[in-house]
């Protein structure tokens, strides 16, 4: 991919704000409480995918471990809507302490009374967790497949430890939000729903305009350089440990926050938030979107979910295939994703195959080396 | 000493699960840098294998042979998971040669046909579905050479491939009606009986140690044994390890390197398979059973390194041991006076999912000194 291609079609990034935008404005009207509510649980998904994007598509880091910043970003927000609608259970605490006998509130839940702590913990935490994984994996220069299995491994790790602790955060029960309480109001409710859709409609919206803002300039050059040729950049003068810690922690803070959302509108958090297949359909969204376009990710998070409810609800049993399928064929078939084909020649492509457009004269030894050079590396 | 040498044998016996099912999948990844995820899906074949060859040795004709249906599903689990490998690498990995991470997502997809396969197709016609490949795939390569030159080949490739389809369905429709319990589909966990010279203890110097478990031991120590003199004695052995070390190399000197790929890789399928006959033999088997397996194989890679088995062996008894001592607690048996605050955290961490954490924190230790694992490829590139 060139660095051409990263450069947005306006009249797709137009378009797809007048959708967008329509959408948003129409949605709460149109739909029953049922379908906005899943519309803005995939819009919360679709600001991970875009933490996806920026660390695959971008930087060329396949983690398969965002699951972990996701549950973490939605634990954060339980954690502080748990604690400040307990003042009716014994001690004052959450009331699933009282069935493994803890009467004294663990000590890392006591910040979580504070809102503001929670709102900057929701991103913060992820991040920092991020980042430190980050770093102990790029310090000593491990990447490619290596980086990929060892995040996996360490998903599977914060699933077993987060299972496994009832005392401290009710293990495999996840913890549930929506009897809770905000400003007074269920957070469960349809109204209270309403409004979380509006938050994650902007939130996604602003998301979007900060990765592009990340990838802007010199700083989203040295990511593209690392994703293409890592020892170049280091030669260069630049340390690639730095910039791939730094969008690392930045798609960790965006899991965190898209799990915050998610979890508000699912009304519960989980472990289950961190099992390995739901990290790698996070891959899948972007890859079927198109890497590196960061609109892509957006629209291959909320379709594809769209799409598994859809076949979920009519046949349970084929999701699976189609899902596997979709994993060959996109990776197979399609590389750049739906995205990056309509970007690339890919409609013309289609069209000159069909003899539908004439087709134009290139410079045949160029292209063919260029393939070649690609294949080799 | 009793205690040791039980915390011992639970340790290698743990490691030897590990070290079966990670071994085709260090040599792929020493080979082809690719890491097979459908690989735990490939063991869950195996250990269906073994539950579909004990059903058929119940059937009245080999009823007498019943007892040695372990040793026969072996090799058929090798052969099921090897083919069902030879396809994937002839459909889809070739194409991604060179760029590992999509074949990560490939394999994934892959992974998750399998498991849906396993649930929603019956088992005797996935056997017959098995059965067709293994025809269709090797027939062809058994025609006298006059035949395979000929410009009419692919004619006869054709023809063999309905043949095998046809050979295929037959065998299905045959099991189905005579094993009922493989005729239906179900997503539900199935159960292998170990045969009745399994069953039971043995005891040395002492100490009782279940016979399964000695079993497992001794299917590892001989595939270990059987990987490593194919690889040092064989010619395609020596072939594989040539393109291991350097694959343009090889493919100049006149090495196929794909057919080195294809070997290599249904052979490592094949090890998967026969690691889901001893994982069967554990617990029961479900569309799910290779997950449980798949991470830590590969923690196994990550800690041994590339291109070498002795680091595959000694990080698999490594973690075996490592995770048999944490996870039971053992330190504290073996120092009971130790300060407080060490006996609590050797608690907190004393169950096996703990365990995991503490383990996974020590390998992240470790690759910090070590970051190619135990037995790095020398070398002076920039990459490797």
């Amino acid at each position: 991919m060139s660095l051409s291609k990263i450069k947005f079609d306006k009249k797709i990034v137009l378009s797809f704000w007048i959708i967008l935008i329509a959408l948003i404005i129409a949605a709460p009207t149109l739909l029953p409480v049922f379908r906005l509510n899943l519309l803005g649980r995939y819009l919360s998904l679709s600001i991970v995918a875009l933490g996806v994007d920026l660390i695959w598509g971008y930087t060329g880091l396949l983690s398969l471990g965002q699951g972990i910043f996701f549950a973490l970003g939605g634990y954060c927000a339980a954690m502080y809507l748990q604690i400040t609608s307990s003042s009716e259970f014994p001690n004052n605490i959450p009331e699933f302490f009282a069935l493994y006998g803890v009467e004294k509130l663990p000590f890392f839940w006591e910040p979580f009374r504070s809102p503001i702590f929670t709102f900057l913990a929701i991103w913060i935490i992820p991040a920092l967790v991020a980042g430190l994984i980050g770093f102990l994996v790029f310090r000593n220069r491990i990447k490619g497949v290596y980086f990929s299995i060892l995040t996996q491994a360490s998903l599977l790790v914060f699933f077993n430890f987060f299972n496994g602790q009832q005392k401290l955060i009710n293990g495999t029960n996840g913890l549930k939000t929506d009897v809770t309480q905000l400003f007074g109001q269920m957070v469960g409710s349809e109204s209270m729903q309403r409004i979380f859709f509006w938050i994650t409609a902007i939130l996604v919206i602003a998301a979007w305009f900060f990765a592009k803002w990340v990838v802007k300039g010199r700083f989203g050059n040295i990511l593209i350089g690392i994703r293409d040729d890592e020892p170049r950049v280091r030669f260069t003068g630049y340390n690639p440990v730095i910039f791939k810690t730094i969008i690392f922690s930045i798609a960790g803070g965006l899991a965190g926050i898209s799990g915050a959302l998610y979890t508000v509108q699912s009304g519960i958090v989980s472990p289950q938030f961190m099992t390995v297949p739901f990290s790698i359909e996070m891959v899948i969204w972007v890859a079927v979107g198109g890497r590196g376009t960061l609109l892509g990710a957006i629209l291959g998070a909320v379709f594809i979910n769209y799409a598994k409810s859809l076949v979920s609800e009519a046949l349970p049993a084929s999701w699976m295939f189609i899902q596997g399928g979709l994993f060959i064929l996109v990776v197979t078939a399609l590389p750049e994703g739906v995205l990056g084909w309509i970007q690339g020649d890919g409609p013309r492509n289609l069209l000159q195959r069909f003899g539908l457009k004439r087709k134009i004269e290139t410079y045949p030894s160029l292209e063919v080396n260029n393939k070649e050079g690609n294949n080799e590396k | 000493m009793e205690l040791l040498l039980d915390s011992l044998f639970n340790g290698v016996a743990i490691g030897s699960v590990l070290l079966v099912a990670a071994l085709g999948l260090a040599i792929v990844f020493g080979l082809m840098g690719v890491i097979n995820l459908a690989h735990g899906e490939l063991m869950m074949l195996g250990a269906y294998t073994t539950y579909v060859t004990q059903l058929i040795f119940k059937l009245p004709i080999l009823k007498p042979f019943y007892n040695s249906y372990i040793i026969v599903s072996i090799f058929l689990a090798f052969i099921v998971s090897g083919v069902v490998g030879i396809l994937l690498e002839k459909t889809i990995i070739r194409k991604l040669y060179g760029s590992p991470l999509e074949t990560l997502l490939a394999t994934w997809g892959v992974s998750l046909i399998l498991q849906q396969f396993v649930r929603s197709v019956p088992l005797a016609y996935g056997t017959g579905l098995v059965i067709s490949l293994l025809i269709g795939l090797f027939l062809p390569t058994t025609f006298p050479s006059k035949i395979k030159e000929s410009i009419n080949f692919k004619y006869f490739k054709f023809s063999s491939w309905i043949f095998a389809a046809l050979t295929g369905v037959l065998t299905g429709s045959v099991i189905s009606s005579s094993v009922s319990k493989l005729s239906r589909a179900s997503a539900r966990n199935v159960d292998v009986t170990a045969p009745s010279w399994m069953r039971g203890q043995v005891e040395i110097i002492g100490t009782a140690f279940p016979k399964t478990r000695l079993m497992i031991i001794v299917i590892t120590l001989i595939s270990v044994i059987a990987i490593t003199l194919f690889l040092n004695q064989s010619a395609w052995g020596m072939r594989i390890r040539a393109v291991t070390q350097n694959r343009q190399m090889s493919d100049c000197l006149g090495i196929s390197t794909e057919k080195v790929d294809i070997i290599t890789f249904g052979i490592g399928s094949g090890l998967a398979g026969v690691a889901g006959v001893a994982v069967s033999l554990l617990g029961s088997v479900g569309p799910n059973v290779g997950g449980n397996y798949i991470v830590g194989c590969f923690m196994v890679v990550v800690l041994g390194g590339v291109g070498n088995l002795l680091g595959t062996v000694l990080a698999s008894f490594g973690i075996g041991i490592m995770t048999d001592l944490i996870g039971a607690g053992r330190l504290l048996s073996i120092w009971p006076d130790m300060p407080l605050f060490l006996s609590n955290t050797i608690n907190f961490f004393a169950t096996t999912s703990m365990a995991r954490v503490m383990i996974f924190a020590l390998i992240v230790i470790f690759l910090q000194f070590k970051p190619t694992g135990l037995f790095p490829q020398k070398g002076r590139m920039v990459e490797n």
